[in-house]
């Protein structure tokens, strides 16, 4: 069992896995968002290859209003 | 003569070799309504729009329908690094947002202090010199300050985004000297008063002082009426830049008539 962040609060996994198989098993399958794991930005091209580690910090942000 | 014409002759405003139709640039943040950002954006005439990102569950969709709104909208888009405090984090989310708006168009704001959000000058040049290496096209969200000014347009800015005052006070062109140095110092940059307006004659003076355009969100959105005073906004840069283009007359302690004396009946007879 893995701990994790998301977005700051806490989430597990049963496993090692990789950012996608994490995302669809947090049934997040959302196109309209970017990723970074500890603070680094991660491409949507590495989602399937990129793994999580127990501990990972996993930030998702999505389109606000800004000026 | 109608206003089409006197655009016409108008310098473009150009902004890394892309011409933009309108001297105003809105935020999209802080408005009471989705419909009354949508009629805003219409008023103001602007031709491009800030945004930002900011942490959401995927699971849920509160993003998609500004999206939605931002997009129909078809204007240009700036992303924004707002709040950002270090070199990395912007990096960071200038890289996310390029992926998510598919632009490499970014307002970089590196923030130093949360008393005032005054832009960290030694965290701006570092992250702008990365970003510019890795194919951005940074506008930075800068102080007055000249010589932090130079140092962008060393690293490859070709914009700069000086405030007129801290974000969200509305106390207009705080320093003016600054200011004016900065437009005579750098007479071909584009410079653009970005942040800290309140009032329709604040723009207009910046465009006066020979600023090519305004970037502003608070005094729009958080007006009793954000539509008019977009409308306002937009009439007054466009009155500001014409009457920077037309010449403003040197200021003059001494009183000179502006009707002519001779004929002046009465004239000295008491």
């Amino acid at each position: 069992m893995l701990t994790l962040s998301l977005n700051n609060e806490s989430k597990t996994l049963p496993t090692i896995m990789s950012l996608s198989a994490a995302l669809e098993h947090w049934a997040m399958c959302d196109e309209l968002f970017a990723a970074a794991i500890n603070g680094e930005f991660v491409p949507r091209s590495q989602y399937a290859s990129i793994e999580l580690n127990d501990g990972d910090a996993i930030d998702i942000v999505k389109p606000v209003g800004g000026g | 003569m109608n206003n089409d014409n006197r655009n016409s002759t108008d310098t473009p405003f150009e902004l890394y070799g892309e011409t933009l139709s309108s001297r105003f640039i809105l935020g999209t943040a802080l408005y009471p309504s989705p419909q009354s950002m949508r009629d805003s954006i219409a008023a103001a005439e602007t031709s491009m729009v800030t945004l930002s990102l900011r942490r959401q569950n995927p699971e849920h969709n509160e993003g998609d329908s500004f999206w939605e709104t931002i997009r129909e909208s078809g204007r240009k888009l700036l992303p924004n690094t707002a709040g950002c405090k270090t070199p990395k984090e912007a990096i960071n989310l200038a890289e996310m947002s390029r992926e998510i708006f598919q632009t490499d168009w970014l307002k970089l704001e590196v923030i130093g202090d949360d008393y005032n959000l005054q832009p960290c000058p030694f965290g701006l040049v570092e992250a702008a010199t990365e970003l510019i290496k890795r194919g951005f096209k940074v506008l930075p969200y800068t102080t007055d300050d000249l010589v932090l000014g130079q140092r962008l347009l060393d690293v490859g800015c070709e914009v700069l985004m000086p405030w007129g005052a801290p974000i969200g006070t509305g106390q207009g062109l705080l320093n003016r000297y600054n200011l004016r140095t900065l437009r005579e110092r750098l007479p071909n940059t584009p410079l653009i008063v970005d942040a800290g307006l309140g009032a329709p004659s604040q723009a207009a003076e910046a465009m006066e002082m020979g600023f090519d355009g305004i970037l502003l969100n608070t005094a729009v959105a958080k007006a009793n009426d954000p539509v008019m005073m977009a409308r306002a906004f937009s009439r007054a840069i466009s009155a500001g830049r014409e009457g920077y283009r037309a010449g403003l007359i040197h200021k003059s302690q001494t009183a000179s008539p502006s009707t002519p004396t001779l004929g002046q009946p009465f004239w000295h007879q008491s």
